[in-house]
């Protein structure tokens, strides 16, 4: 069932809140010890906010457009009252009073939160497994990742822990383990979504981004989260269009961009699940368009120079002083030891690579040839993006090189790791909205996936695409066939 | 003199928000430890600067009150370093881009006038305030975040004397447009000294050193002079000047190294992703403009020039708005010279001094100002005698009510002279007659025994006539000395 009939049956009475909730919490409960994908599961919360939806349908009174329908939500954002761990040790015993703003719009629709998801820590991470609290599984592929940074989120949907979940997406942590776990992952236009109550990876590339199992059921959660916030001076007052209508229309007279060299480097099964998608819009009455991005070969390394010189900030309030965890001190240990042990205990090898490169990337002497060049990279990059989008509506490209790959693969390489952001870090740099589009199966039994782009603040165009995409590729089986039978006993 | 003092000055001022510079805590001075906080000046994770944009008025109107340009686009960085009362482990300040470029300060110091040039002045938060005690160190996080202006100026200044009137004026020209308290003491002021020395004639600047904890403008001045000395001797003796910070202690009487430049922090500046650049509208910059109230300098000026007061009367009464203010309301109509020189002296000198004897502050006489430029009127037209005006003066500071009703009940109890001439002759008559040696002394060549008869008079009146009055009427009688 999707979010939307999910919602629809509540609304209509034909299920209760209360019996949505409590089988998506015995879903939790059956699967966990398979996946490892929840940090956090709030039962009582969830029956409670079921219930008061109930209540309400009783009393005949309004309705949100999530009403009922149980959702998860990456531990990077705040819910109030529920622990905030962004996947680390150093936020160890932090509960946040107030919710995020996303999460106050949730609750304004009538969701219910099941509890927070496994991430890597403090986003840091393309594979689930920088999670302090271990890798969550591919459930299509047990011994798989699932992709990261929102690996959590991406296994809760596909394992039916609810019909959604939030996730959060600084260089294509929404999008690529959308992909590797057969889902629809959207990374909004920066500024489209609050980012208050967030918790800061690399600030002008983060956005909280909807994960669900269809591409109007991301409509949705896009529409409910979307819009200006008074708690964010990056958040924009663009109009939030009709998403769900968006994916109404025909893809006919659509103008798909293609990047040719983008279909190189990419694993045969996944080449061909780009081109047959073009194939299939064509068919669909879209035209396709070749459009070229000259510097998108410098993507990873761009990326990654700001949002490490960022994330060295953002990550120094982190600090064993007001919250979080402090290391033991000895009574002749002076401030700095404070500092450094407690950030030597609290952080993880990845986030401290990515805290001390970004440090250095800033550094006088060093921030000319580092910070500085990878922003007029990202200003080259946001050029291309304008010039190919003035001769398309959409570009059409793959989310991620290859499918899931086994755990455990990139430990050693942190370069190779990095590699896998290629296609998505290009939206972040450009501020653009982008998605994760299931196409079918591979013959290996893992799910493929297509990236679409538009323009700034076109989200409706990029739903529009994808609901088309959606519509003509193969369908996935309803359940991740490894889960239903690990959890039948078998292996 | 072969010695030359070269002084910049970095002064943060503290601006007058109801809230903080990206928050909704407080901004307001004092309070528990740790009570005007909230998610955003605690640092707690996902809580995001929005920037305040009343803060942003005040930081233009002191550029255009400082002869700035006023950037229309302006940039916050992040400013890296830890600190525990830095809770973000950044400070949001402007760096290379900031809100007010290139003005000037015109300014007098002994009797010269001097222009010194304004850098810059940026926008930034303050940080918190740690302090230590044998139980630990503790932090309150206050003051974390309270919009300041950072205003640097030119190394314009070559005296203790010229720094101290530069900040007298800026204090005064911030205060008058609303947007600082001008309090030293609690810190809403604050002031930095760059200090070197060269040889007269050398154009080159030699080597700086930083002072800071500087509170008060004495300090201000004995701190430069402390350490003019103190460079000029080391180089004497050989020694170079090494570039550093150094901290102002008050009760030695010294400067003593904080920090040298090599062990300076490398702050990592970056633009903050958080903050949008700052664009400032060319009509709401108008509009602000327009709004600039009559500087210092100009209403020195008009007293000067308009009410013929003295430089240093028109100084005094122009340091602060509300005391030129109080001065203006009690002036009222009649602003004739000679009226607005007795009223300004008479508020500063009797008034004040009244003042000084009595549990009332100025604020209490605000609803009474007319009524005390009415009896400073009378008193002038000879119609309350000195000694009446003191005993008035006394009564009404005293009494318990509210001023405005003490002075009414006090004027109605002294009353005013209704000279009756013919008391005041018989008076006259009866002294002149008794002091036949007097009067011919003063006649043979002893004008001041003027004051002798004056003072028989008034005694034999109770001390009820008109001063004025009585010498008139004596010297008339008594003819010129000889």
């Amino acid at each position: 069932m999707s979010l939307i009939a999910c919602a629809r049956a509540i609304a209509t009475g034909a299920q209760t809140a209360t019996a949505v909730t409590e089988r998506a919490l015995s879903r939790i409960v059956a699967a966990e010890p398979h996946l490892n994908a929840m940090v956090h599961v709030d039962s009582d919360g969830a029956l409670a906010q079921a219930a008061r939806v109930d209540a309400a349908m009783a009393a005949g009174g309004p309705l949100g457009p999530l009403a009922g329908v149980p959702l998860t939500i990456k531990d990077l954002i705040a819910v109030a009252g529920l622990p905030l761990t962004a996947g680390s040790k150093m936020l160890a015993g932090y509960v946040p009073a107030r919710d995020a703003s996303v999460i106050v719009r949730l609750r304004d629709a009538g969701a219910v939160i099941l509890g927070k998801t496994s991430l890597d820590e403090f986003a840091m991470g393309s594979t689930n497994e920088t999670a302090v609290t271990g890798p969550a599984r591919n459930p299509w592929d047990l011994g798989r990742v699932p992709g990261g940074s929102s690996g959590g989120s991406a296994v809760a949907v596909a394992a039916g822990y609810g019909y959604g979940s939030l996730g959060t997406d600084t260089g294509g942590s929404v999008r690529l383990p959308a992909a590797l776990c057969g889902l629809v992952g959207l990374k909004p236009t920066y500024g489209r979504v609050s980012r208050s109550g967030v918790v800061a990876y690399a600030s002008s590339f983060d956005q909280v981004g909807p994960m669900a199992t269809t591409v109007r059921d991301a409509a949705r959660l896009l529409a409910v989260i979307a819009g200006p916030c008074g708690e964010d001076a990056t958040s924009r007052l663009e109009a939030v269009a009709d998403y769900e209508a968006a994916c109404d229309l025909p893809a006919r007279g659509l103008r798909v961009g293609v990047v040719r060299s983008w279909l190189e480097g990419l694993t045969t099964e996944t080449h061909d699940a780009v081109l047959s998608t073009q194939r299939r819009l064509e068919a669909a009455g879209a035209v396709t368009v070749e459009v070229t991005l000259p510097h998108a070969h410098l993507a990873v390394p761009a990326y990654y120079l700001i949002a490490m010189s960022e994330a060295s900030a953002n990550l120094a309030r982190y600090d064993g002083v007001r919250f979080g965890h402090r290391a033991a001190l000895e009574p002749d240990d002076d401030l700095d030891t404070l500092y450094a042990r407690s950030r030597a205990e609290g952080f993880g090898a990845e986030v401290k690579r990515r805290i001390i490169m970004g440090t250095w990337a800033l550094s006088s002497g060093y921030y000319e040839a580092y910070y500085d060049r990878a922003c007029r990279v990202r200003r080259l990059i946001h050029g291309d993006l304008e010039a190919a989008l003035r001769q398309c509506d959409v570009i059409l490209g793959p989310t991620a090189p290859s499918t899931a790959w086994p755990l455990g693969s990139h430990t050693h390489d942190p370069v190779a790791a990095y590699q896998m952001d290629i296609y998505t870090t290009v939206a972040n740099l450009a501020g653009l909205p982008a998605m994760s589009v299931p196409v079918g199966l591979s013959a290996g039994g893992l799910p493929l996936a297509i990236q679409l782009m538009a323009g700034a603040f076109d989200e409706a165009t990029l739903l529009r695409c994808a609901a088309s995409v959606e519509r003509d590729a193969p369908a996935l089986p309803s359940a991740p066939i490894a889960l239903a039978r690990a959890l039948s006993g078998g292996v | 003199m072969q010695w030359e003092t070269v002084i910049g000055l970095e002064v943060h001022a503290q601006l007058r928000t109801q809230t903080k510079l990206f928050g909704a805590a407080s901004a307001s001075y004092g309070g528990a430890p740790n009570s005007h906080v909230d998610a955003v000046s605690l640092g707690l994770p996902g809580a995001l600067p929005v920037l305040n944009r009343e803060a942003v008025r005040m930081a233009a109107l002191a550029g255009l009150a400082t002869h700035c340009d006023v950037q229309l686009r302006s940039v916050f960085a992040r400013k890296n370093y830890f600190y525990p009362d830095l809770p973000k482990g950044y400070q949001i300040s402007q760096f290379d881009e900031p809100i007010c470029l290139g003005g000037f300060l015109d300014i007098e110091s002994d009797g010269t006038p001097l222009r010194v040039g304004i850098t810059r002045i940026h926008m930034e938060e303050d940080a918190g305030k740690s302090s230590h005690h044998a139980q630990g160190s503790w932090v309150d996080l206050n003051r974390a975040g309270v919009p300041l202006i950072e205003i640097v100026s030119e190394p314009d200044l070559r005296t203790p004397e010229q720094a101290v009137a530069y900040l007298r004026e800026l204090r005064a020209i911030l205060v008058y447009i609303g947007v600082n308290d001008g309090n030293l003491e609690e810190g809403s002021f604050r002031c930095d000294a760059n200090v070197s020395v060269r040889r007269k004639g050398q154009s080159a600047l030699g080597t700086r050193c930083e002072i800071k904890n500087l509170n008060s403008f004495r300090g201000i001045r004995d701190a430069i002079h402390y350490e003019t000395a103190r460079q000029i001797r080391r180089i004497e003796a050989g020694e170079a000047i090494v570039q550093q910070t150094r901290l102002w202690d008050v009760d030695q009487g010294r400067t003593a190294a904080m920090r040298s430049k090599e062990e300076a922090h490398d702050y990592r500046y970056f633009p903050d992703p958080d903050l949008p650049p700052l664009l400032i509208d060319a009509d709401d910059l108008k509009t602000w403009a327009a709004s600039l109230p009559e500087l210092p300098a100009a209403k020195r000026a008009r007293f000067q020039t308009t009410l013929g007061l003295d430089v240093a009367v028109a100084q005094h009464l122009c340091e602060d708005p509300t005391t030129a203010d109080r001065f203006e309301r009690a002036l009222d109509e009649d602003q004739s010279p000679s009226r607005a020189r007795s009223l300004a002296s008479f508020l500063s000198g009797r008034i004040a001094g009244a003042l000084n004897k009595s549990t009332r502050s100025w604020l209490d006489l605000d609803a009474a100002l007319s009524d005390l430029a009415e009896v400073h009127d009378q008193w002038r037209a000879g119609k309350l005698s000195n000694k009446m005006l003191g005993d008035l003066l006394a009564a009404a500071f005293e009494a318990e009510d509210l001023f405005a009703k003490a002075l009414a009940q006090a004027r109605a109890a002294v009353g005013l002279l209704e000279q009756d001439t013919g008391e005041l002759d018989a008076a006259i008559d009866r002294i002149l007659a008794a002091n036949p040696g007097q009067v011919a002394a003063y006649q043979g060549g002893k004008p001041k025994l003027l004051g002798f008869f004056v003072g028989q008079v008034m005694q034999a009146l109770g001390g009820k006539a008109n001063a004025q009055e009585v010498n008139r009427k004596l010297q008339e009688r008594l003819g010129d000395p000889a």
